[in-house]
């Protein structure tokens, strides 16, 4: 599903973020990027989600080349994304429920069958109550929500999360790992980035540990 | 297919929207559209009706040639053949004073003054229609016609017909020139608006980048508000043009009246109206056009 092979990335500036980094994520997957900050994890996440480009080495991602896919591919890739930011990127000019409505109308579905997908990603992740709300008005709990439903209202086979978990206090922090959990559950392919060991033994999967851009054993 | 029509309704109900709720600004440049059009279209639609009237007034150019008062029948018909044999005149017609009298009488209503007369003060006439030829022609043709001996009077009434064409030609340029600055300036307005838009929706194109919008659906809001924003100006420089031409009117009703004619400036032909609809439409959507080109591709995400 996700291949990396002998990746390497360089910034302008000369700063190394990645560094011959080579490892296969197979379709229904979920795996953990650790690390501390300044590793090279949200890098790789751009990476599989072509916002950034490897200088050298290849990135496939269902079976297209990051490197030389074509600008007017890119937007088709990314509909098969669910991208979870760590600063959420939701938009304040709209209810809750226009945010997840979002990604359905640059897809193009019809008005009913969008409302049911919005209500049925806000139900999943415990909002249905605030779609109406501005998104501003949520807790950072919420909001980490909101961008989990706004990611999987499209129902992408990819789930790719920066720091889901990044700023919110165990309980909050757990409920979210659950509802990945749920997503791993029904084969969706997870790569979630965390610095957090506690999340880890928690909910045992493969970890990718990444220091100073390189893959450690 | 359908869902494409589905995607363009959608957007141009956003669209109107985006419009309304900035109602003071959207209305301050449709506005300045509206008289930045109205008023190259103006002059063209008063260009128009000058052009209207000179083309009724003078068919073909026509030379009046006046006989001395007191000729005879005998040189009359001289004349005639003279004139018939002419190389330069087309056809001609004569106009016996009598009758000559009898249209005065019919056509300015003047039937009293003129009944009053002891005795006909009109000389018999004859219309010369030419052949087609130049101005410096003609007034060649109206001198030879001078020096006959039985003419008294030779006018050519095409004379001034010339100058009002060279007139009109002059500013139809002028009209022409004030619109291609003018057109610029919608395309800059437009150019701007978008601009602005496209900076305070920085966030939101930014993450529908990210979620798979392609450029195609990103700049579509935008070009729809160009091309809305022109035609809203468009129809705003009609309403104008419209409104000026009922004052316009209205007052000039007074004096064609005291002349005993009906002639009013007429507004555009439906074809030319919906042709400035169009063209204005189109330069705001170029406006944006150049504008999205211009600044969307700066935007992409981090």
């Amino acid at each position: 599903m996700i291949k990396f092979d002998h990746v390497s990335k360089r910034y302008p500036g000369g700063h190394d973020a990645l560094k011959n980094l080579s490892f296969q994520i197979a379709e229904g997957e979920m795996v953990f990027l650790t690390g501390h900050s300044g590793a090279g994890k949200s890098t790789l996440l751009k990476l599989i989600a072509a916002i950034e480009r490897p200088n050298s080495g290849s990135v496939v991602v269902k079976g297209q080349n990051i490197k030389s896919i074509k600008n007017g591919a890119l937007p088709y890739l990314r509909r098969n994304l669910g991208l979870i930011f760590q600063d959420h990127k939701l938009l304040f000019d709209r209810s809750a429920f226009n945010n997840v409505m979002l990604p359905l109308q640059i897809c193009g579905f019809d008005h009913r069958e969008s409302n049911k997908r919005v209500r049925a990603a806000l139900d999943k992740v415990g909002l249905l109550n605030r779609e109406k709300t501005n998104p501003i008005a949520l807790s950072g709990g919420e909001q980490q929500r909101l961008c989990i439903a706004r990611a999987i209202v499209n129902r992408p086979s990819i789930l790719l999360a920066d720091e889901p978990t990044g700023n919110l206090d165990t309980e909050y922090s757990n409920e979210i790992m659950n509802i990945f959990k749920s997503f791993h559950q029904v084969g969706v392919t997870l790569v979630i980035s965390t610095h957090d060991e506690s999340v880890l033994q928690k909910f045992p999967a493969r970890a990718l540990a990444l220091k100073l851009g390189a893959l450690q054993a | 297919m359908k869902n494409a029509s589905i995607q363009h309704l959608h957007v141009i109900r956003f669209t109107l929207q985006r419009l309304l709720n900035t109602p003071i600004a959207s209305l301050l440049n449709i506005l300045v559209i509206g008289i930045a059009l109205s008023l190259p279209v103006g002059g063209y639609v008063l260009l128009k009706n000058i052009q209207g009237v000179s083309e009724q007034m003078t068919g073909t150019p026509q030379i009046s040639a006046f006989l001395a008062i007191g000729s005879s029948q005998d040189e009359i018909t001289q004349i005639r053949k003279s004139l018939k044999e002419h190389g330069a005149i087309d056809h001609i017609e004569f106009v016996p004073r009598d009758l000559a009298l009898k249209q005065l009488q019919r056509s300015t209503g003047l039937a009293d003054v003129v009944g009053g007369l002891r005795h006909n003060p009109l000389p018999d006439a004859f219309i010369i229609y030419p052949v087609k030829m130049t101005a410096q022609k003609l007034e060649l043709l109206r001198d030879d016609l001078k020096s006959w001996p039985n003419f008294e009077r030779v006018q050519l009434d095409s004379a001034w017909v010339h100058k009002l064409e060279a007139i009109l030609k002059f500013s139809r340029l002028a009209v022409l020139i004030l619109a291609a600055m003018l057109s610029f300036a919608l395309v800059a307005i437009t150019f701007n608006t978008i601009r602005l838009q496209i900076l305070t929706q920085r966030d939101e194109i930014e993450v529908s980048k990210l979620i798979g919008a392609t450029n195609g659906f990103i700049r579509r809001p935008f070009l729809y508000f160009g091309l809305m924003q022109g035609l809203l100006g468009g129809a705003t420089a009609w309403l104008i043009i419209a409104i000026s031409l009922l004052l316009l009117n209205y007052s000039l009703s007074g004096l064609t009246q005291l002349y005993a004619s009906t002639f009013s400036i007429q507004h555009l032909s439906l074809g030319d109206s919906v042709t400035l609809l169009a063209f204005s439409a189109y330069l705001g959507w170029l406006g944006a056009w150049f504008s999205v080109s211009q600044h969307l591709w700066q935007i992409e995400p981090k």
